[in-house]
């Protein structure tokens, strides 16, 4: 174009705002007609209100409360959560009964419960708590949602522990309703042939195996927050899981034994196993009991801490 | 009303925005121009508290962003193209919005109409062209029916017609008194609707003027005269009283003449004319002379830099001699 069509206000408008900046100055036009150079009424339209416009919406302090219903709607609204959390239903509740079936075609008396079936399905649905905690925040980050996130709660510690609550939750009600199916289901399947469960028993290979791995999948929401990428944060993820176990199995000497023990004992793996399996009476020395369980939350927490030291002072 | 005082962002050596004080005020769409790589997202990021700055500050009616109650209720921004999940519905993706910010689930198929996305609001917004994602944007800008909107580029990837709504819808909102303030490097997109401008390049504060200050200012008007005897007609000219600037293609240009006199005076010596035509600069290119020094990235369009005529006023460095290519001496 090379007429500007944009008709003059009125009044011949004044000058640059009064704030501006002395570089400002230069480009102000002198007063045509000599009017005062400040004049800031005339310039702005008569139309607006005298505080400026106020929205009908009445204004109410935003809470923890509603960050958690905004994430319950995202986490259950993509697509990739669905499939996340539907591999890992039949990964565990799949494989657990497979497992008991097995067991029971078999048909030779376990010196065990009908419970330790269900450690192998976790095992591998473990992987698929961890891709949904690493997918719940490095989605964000991948795709831009997160600056849109921060602009209707800058307060950044509130969206990550609203994440975090969320999807804690949702992982452990998921994994304890399989894991109860399972040890419910094997129980039936093997009748007989396989010592009967205490209480105690069942507790930690539902609730507390469930507690476990959605902990292990706060961790995974942490390394995501940390790394923001996706693959990378899946990949150091599977490292920290995998890594121990296969280390070790390379360990041959016998100077490196010690070192070779310590790993496979305190492996991710062999952990999960400690949780779901023994029961609960801490005799020998290593990992028993509920130990796996606070040691996972140490983990998880630290990671968390510097999650929260990350997202609250690096640029979204 | 939006102030920056100092705001300045640095990203190792490089300087993004440097010491940029301005105030952005209700009842106006104020523009915000300025060359690619100026720095315009930055500076609104950091208004939105995404990006911290290495130093300065931006209140928001005299509030810093992370200490507003509900934020969306308060600034409405449209800061990038799809900035969202696009695996979730356009529906599901406003409603987490006005769910982390209390607002009724009334206001996300209110907003959906507004910008005309109803019919496609439970698609996954993966398919949505640029245009609709732009729509998506500033419907979740317009959710908390806010008194601040901000938008970065907003017509990029909309059709005419959605130019021409989103031109209407930001003058309305501002008539309704909202301070309206919209980033773009269109000058010509400007000059339809901003009645304030803020230009930067590389960072800095360029111009903060209104825009009828802007366009008395730089839409200069001249006469383009050419003759195939040229001495003899500058000599005339000059002869007259009457300054003629030689232009880069061999012509001269006239300020402050009327052609039909510049044609008489012409016809009075027998000097030959082959062109005697009334100009007018284009804000567009004032834009381009006040950031051409001031480029992040120059494009070359692949011929060897144009002679100077003799006599020519000295090129700037790093830009191409033009008209006014002494404007600024002349503001000054």
């Amino acid at each position: 174009m090379t007429t500007p069509q944009h008709p003059a206000p009125p009044q011949s408008a004044p000058q640059g705002p009064p704030q501006g900046p002395p570089q400002a100055q230069a480009y102000a036009q002198p007063q045509p007609q000599g009017q005062p150079p400040h004049h800031e009424q005339g310039y702005w339209p008569g139309t607006a209100p005298a505080g400026g416009y106020v929205s009908p919406i009445p204004m109410r302090k935003a809470t923890l409360g509603d960050a958690l219903a905004s994430e319950w709607t995202k986490i259950k609204s993509v697509p990739s959560t669905m499939w996340t959390l539907g591999v890992m239903v039949v990964l565990v509740v799949g494989i657990g009964i497979l497992i008991g079936t097995i067991a029971s075609a078999v048909d030779k008396e376990l010196n065990a419960s009908a419970l330790g079936g269900g450690f192998f399905g976790v095992m591998l649905g473990s992987i698929c708590v961890i891709t949904l905690g690493v997918l719940t925040i490095t989605s964000e980050y991948g795709t831009g949602m997160i600056r849109t996130t921060l602009t209707a709660c800058p307060n950044r510690v509130r969206v990550l522990t609203a994440k975090a609550i969320v999807f804690f939750a949702l992982t452990f009600v998921i994994t304890l309703a399989c894991t109860a199916l399972v040890g419910v289901i094997n129980t039936a399947l093997l009748g007989d042939l396989a010592l009967e469960a205490t209480g105690a028993e069942w507790f930690k290979a539902t609730v507390g195996v469930s507690l476990y791995t959605a902990t292990l999948g706060l961790l995974a929401l942490a390394v995501g927050t940390l790394l923001r990428h996706s693959a990378g944060a899946i990949t150091t993820m599977l490292g920290v899981v995998l890594l121990p176990v296969v280390v070790a199995m390379f360990m041959m000497s016998d100077s490196l034994s010690d070192v070779r023990e310590w790993l496979f004992e305190y492996s991710i793996p062999s952990q999960l196993a400690v949780i779901a399996v023994s029961d609960g009476s801490g005799d020998g020395d290593g990992m028993t009991g509920w130990d796996p369980l606070w040691i996972m939350l140490i983990l998880a927490g630290a990671a968390l801490a510097g999650a929260y030291a990350s997202i609250t002072k690096r640029d979204a | 009303m939006i102030e920056l005082e100092g705001l300045t962002k640095r990203y190792g050596e490089k300087l993004a925005v440097d010491h940029l004080t301005f105030t952005v005020r209700p009842g106006i769409v104020t523009g915000f121009l300025g060359p690619n790589g100026a720095g315009k997202s930055t500076t609104m990021r950091m208004m939105l508290d995404l990006d911290n700055p290495t130093s300065g500050s931006v209140r928001i009616d005299g509030r810093h962003y992370r200490s507003l109650r509900d934020p969306l209720k308060v600034v409405g921004a449209l800061l990038e193209a799809k900035a969202w999940h696009g695996g979730r519905s356009a529906h599901n993706h406003l409603l987490c919005l006005a769910q982390s910010n209390g607002i009724p689930r009334t206001r996300v198929r209110e907003v959906l109409d507004t910008v005309g996305l109803t019919s496609v609001a439970k698609k996954r917004t993966k398919g949505f062209s640029l245009g609709m994602g732009q729509r998506l944007g500033i419907a979740a800008a317009l959710l908390g029916d806010p008194e601040i909107l901000m938008f970065d580029e907003p017509v990029n990837g909309l059709d005419p017609e959605g130019i021409h709504w989103i031109r209407n819808l930001m003058k309305n909102l501002a008539a309704q008194g909202r301070t309206v303030f919209v980033s773009s490097h269109l000058m010509s997109e400007m000059a339809l609707t901003a009645e304030h401008l803020v230009v930067i390049g590389q960072g800095r504060l360029l111009a903060d003027t209104s825009m009828a200050a802007f366009i008395a200012e730089n839409s200069r008007s001249y006469v383009r005269m050419r003759s195939p005897d040229h001495e003899r007609l500058r000599d005339v000219l000059s002869g007259a009283g009457i300054t003629a600037r030689p232009a880069s293609d061999g012509s001269l240009e006239v300020d402050d003449e009327d052609a039909p006199h510049l044609g008489e005076l012409a016809a009075r010596h027998r000097i030959t004319l082959h062109e005697l035509s009334p100009q007018r600069a284009s804000l567009e290119e004032a834009f381009m002379q006040l950031t051409a020094e001031s480029v992040e990235y120059h494009a070359h369009d692949g011929r060897p830099p144009e002679e100077v005529p003799p006599g020519a006023p000295a090129a700037p460095p790093g830009g191409r001699p033009g008209w006014g290519a002494d404007w600024r001496k002349k503001g000054a």
